[in-house]
């Protein structure tokens, strides 16, 4: 009997709260509903599925759509040796996500780039500040509205205490 | 702006700052420390200091534009960065290298491998004023990346490997060179062996510093020599085997107690693998002959005689094309035109090859993968590089991004030191080999 595949029994286990299952290039990917991102997470990563490994998050930006940021959740299982994608839409408006951090502790980090490169909110997030740029950027450089070559002001001197 | 530590950090404690401008802090990273004496009680990391935009850059770039800039973010080891975006791509648009040049991928990027390692423990053991073992691993290191200049043309900013294949041949003198590196290196793991196994300075210093339990290394998301210092057997080149890895022969050497000692052993024996590897590989692919071309015509001349009728003539091609001739590229490009260079010897004397040529360079065709996104990883240096691409149908990615394995490596350096001497933050730091240009993207 041929092994059933993560996305069909998630598909078959949470049938109103996945919106679709895909399998393009052999990579398996689940889209859900925003609130249902962490009880998926916390599904996931118990045994018998086991998918122990956060392997990466990012997000995409499709300017122009309704919801227009999608958040990309790459999960990988080290006893079964599958990955799995997550995919979360959020818009514009109500930039907030579920954070991962009390699951996985590299989503600190990884939630901290999203919030610096893309400006969404994750809620429960111990320290949510900007990674790689500097305090007192404006903007977030990854956003498709942010041009290329944009400058930024010069930040004054800090000031001694 | 306050600072977490300095939010959290008790009245009578000591802050203090490490780096960006450390010699320690062997790329740009500030490490503020909450102190009591010698103790770290708190750590805050503070990254960024390389950000130069590449996933933006890429973005704007096209597929074949854009190749350069993965050169530049694990630059101890560019072949492999190259290696990952050149697959993911490849994976997007359904086609394979030709198996000589997977076996060349392989070499390549094993090579590279050994070139991290190296750097990382070079790092790693000058940091504990092992000198003598750094200036060894250096000088090995050089012996590896003689090699890599001979085939690729540089020593960094390879760019070698192409989507399709690889960019050259093989040089036809690389035995040599490639013997006595592999020679070099066997002497080096030999020689450190016997230096630092049993140091009783070296044991001290790395032995139960900064131990990382396997459950710490998973939900941290540890991959490469890190996690399997931990015990996790987890290895992208046997879980998932890309090129030609399911066809060679090698072990996965695991730690027991994910301390330092483990990170450090865990790299030696793996340079060891990664010799056999290239051992058994090169049988695999025997050297073509050096292509000299004493009848040749310019290319000036040959793209006028083919104006009237097809030229037979062989062409005499610039120095730097070097490699990939007419009779060799076949065997190291795929064959779909849409998304390789034609031969130069054909965009010179025919009208299809110019037309492909022509096409494969202009703006808004090229490499038009179909839409949708995918994520591949290979197994780099540090852990597992992997690229995660959304097309749209045209020829500039919509999104690129790049899972760095030391990105969330580093990001335990925080807890990992907790508790240990300021002394013990250096060597910890050496041995998760942070690459700035990789972290900070």
């Amino acid at each position: 009997m041929e092994k059933k595949k993560i996305t069909e029994i998630l598909k078959e286990k949470f049938p109103e709260k996945i919106k679709e299952i895909s399998s393009r290039f052999g990579d398996e990917t689940v889209a859900i509903e925003r609130d249902f991102l962490r009880g998926l997470c916390v599904f996931l990563m118990k045994e018998p599925y086991a998918y122990s490994m956060l392997l990466d998050l990012t997000c995409v930006d499709y300017m122009g759509d309704d919801l227009r940021f999608e958040m990309v959740y790459h999960l990988f299982s080290i006893s079964s040796n599958e990955r799995v994608r997550i995919k979360v839409r959020l818009s514009d408006k109500d930039l907030n996500i579920q954070s991962l951090t009390p699951l996985w502790k590299n989503a600190n980090w990884l939630e901290r780039e999203v919030y610096d490169m893309f400006g969404v909110r994750f809620e429960g997030h111990p320290y949510l500040v900007r990674l790689f740029m500097y305090d007192g950027f404006e903007g977030h450089p990854l956003r498709k509205d942010y041009p290329l070559r944009k400058r930024q002001p010069i930040i004054p001197m800090r000031k001694k205490e | 702006m306050t600072f977490r530590i300095q939010k959290e950090a008790k009245k009578e404690s000591m802050l203090i700052n490490m780096g960006p401008s450390h010699p320690a802090m062997h790329g740009t990273i500030r490490i503020m420390l909450e102190l009591d004496g010698e103790k770290v009680l708190n750590a805050e990391l503070e990254v960024g200091y390389l950000h130069r935009g590449f996933e933006k850059t890429c973005e704007h770039k096209t597929y074949f534009n854009l190749l350069p800039y993965t050169d530049r973010l694990n630059y101890v080891s560019p072949l492999i960065n190259n290696l990952g975006y050149v697959m993911t791509v490849e994976k997007l648009l359904g086609i394979e290298a030709p198996e000589r040049a997977q076996f060349i991928r392989v070499i390549m990027s094993e090579l590279s491998r050994i070139s991290d390692h190296l750097t990382a423990l070079a790092a790693m053991t000058m940091e504990c004023g092992a000198f003598t073992a750094f200036l060894y691993y250096i000088q090995a290191r050089e012996e590896i990346w003689r090699v890599i200049e001979q085939t690729t043309g540089a020593r960094m900013t390879t760019s070698y490997i192409r989507i399709g294949g690889v960019r050259a041949d093989l040089h036809p003198e690389i035995d040599p060179l490639l013997d006595k590196a592999i020679a070099s290196t066997r002497q080096l793991l030999k020689d450190c062996h016997g230096l630092l196994d049993k140091n009783k300075i070296w044991l001290n210093r790395t032995r139960d510093v900064a131990v990382v339990n396997p459950e710490m290394a998973i939900n941290y998301g540890f991959t490469g020599p890190c996690l399997r210092a931990s015990g996790v057997s987890y290895d992208v080149r046997k879980a998932h085997p890309y090129c030609t890895y399911d066809q060679v022969r090698f072990e996965i050497p695991l730690g027991d107690n994910g301390d330092n000692f483990d990170r450090y052993m865990v790299r030696m024996k793996e340079m060891e693998q990664s010799l056999r590897i290239i051992e058994q590989s090169r049988k695999k692919v025997p050297l073509s002959a050096p292509t000299i071309i004493a009848d040749g015509i310019e290319p000036v001349e040959a793209i006028r005689a083919s104006r009237t009728k097809k030229a037979e003539a062989k062409i005499i091609l610039s120095p730097n094309l070097e490699g990939s001739e007419k009779d060799v590229y076949s065997r190291l490009m795929a064959k779909e035109k849409k998304y390789t260079i034609p031969p130069k010897e054909d965009t010179y004397t025919n009208i299809e090859g110019l037309i492909n040529h022509f096409k494969f360079f202009m703006k808004g065709h090229g490499i038009r993968p179909p839409k949708g996104d995918v994520y591949f990883s290979v197994e780099g240096g540090s852990g597992e590089v992997g690229y995660y691409i959304v097309s749209d149908g045209t020829d500039k990615p919509y999104r690129l991004h790049l899972r760095g394995p030391c990105f969330h490596i580093v990001a335990a350096l925080e807890e990992m030191i907790l508790g240990h001497y300021v002394a013990d933050i250096i060597p910890t730091f050496g041995g998760l080999n942070m690459i700035g240009g990789e972290l900070d993207r």
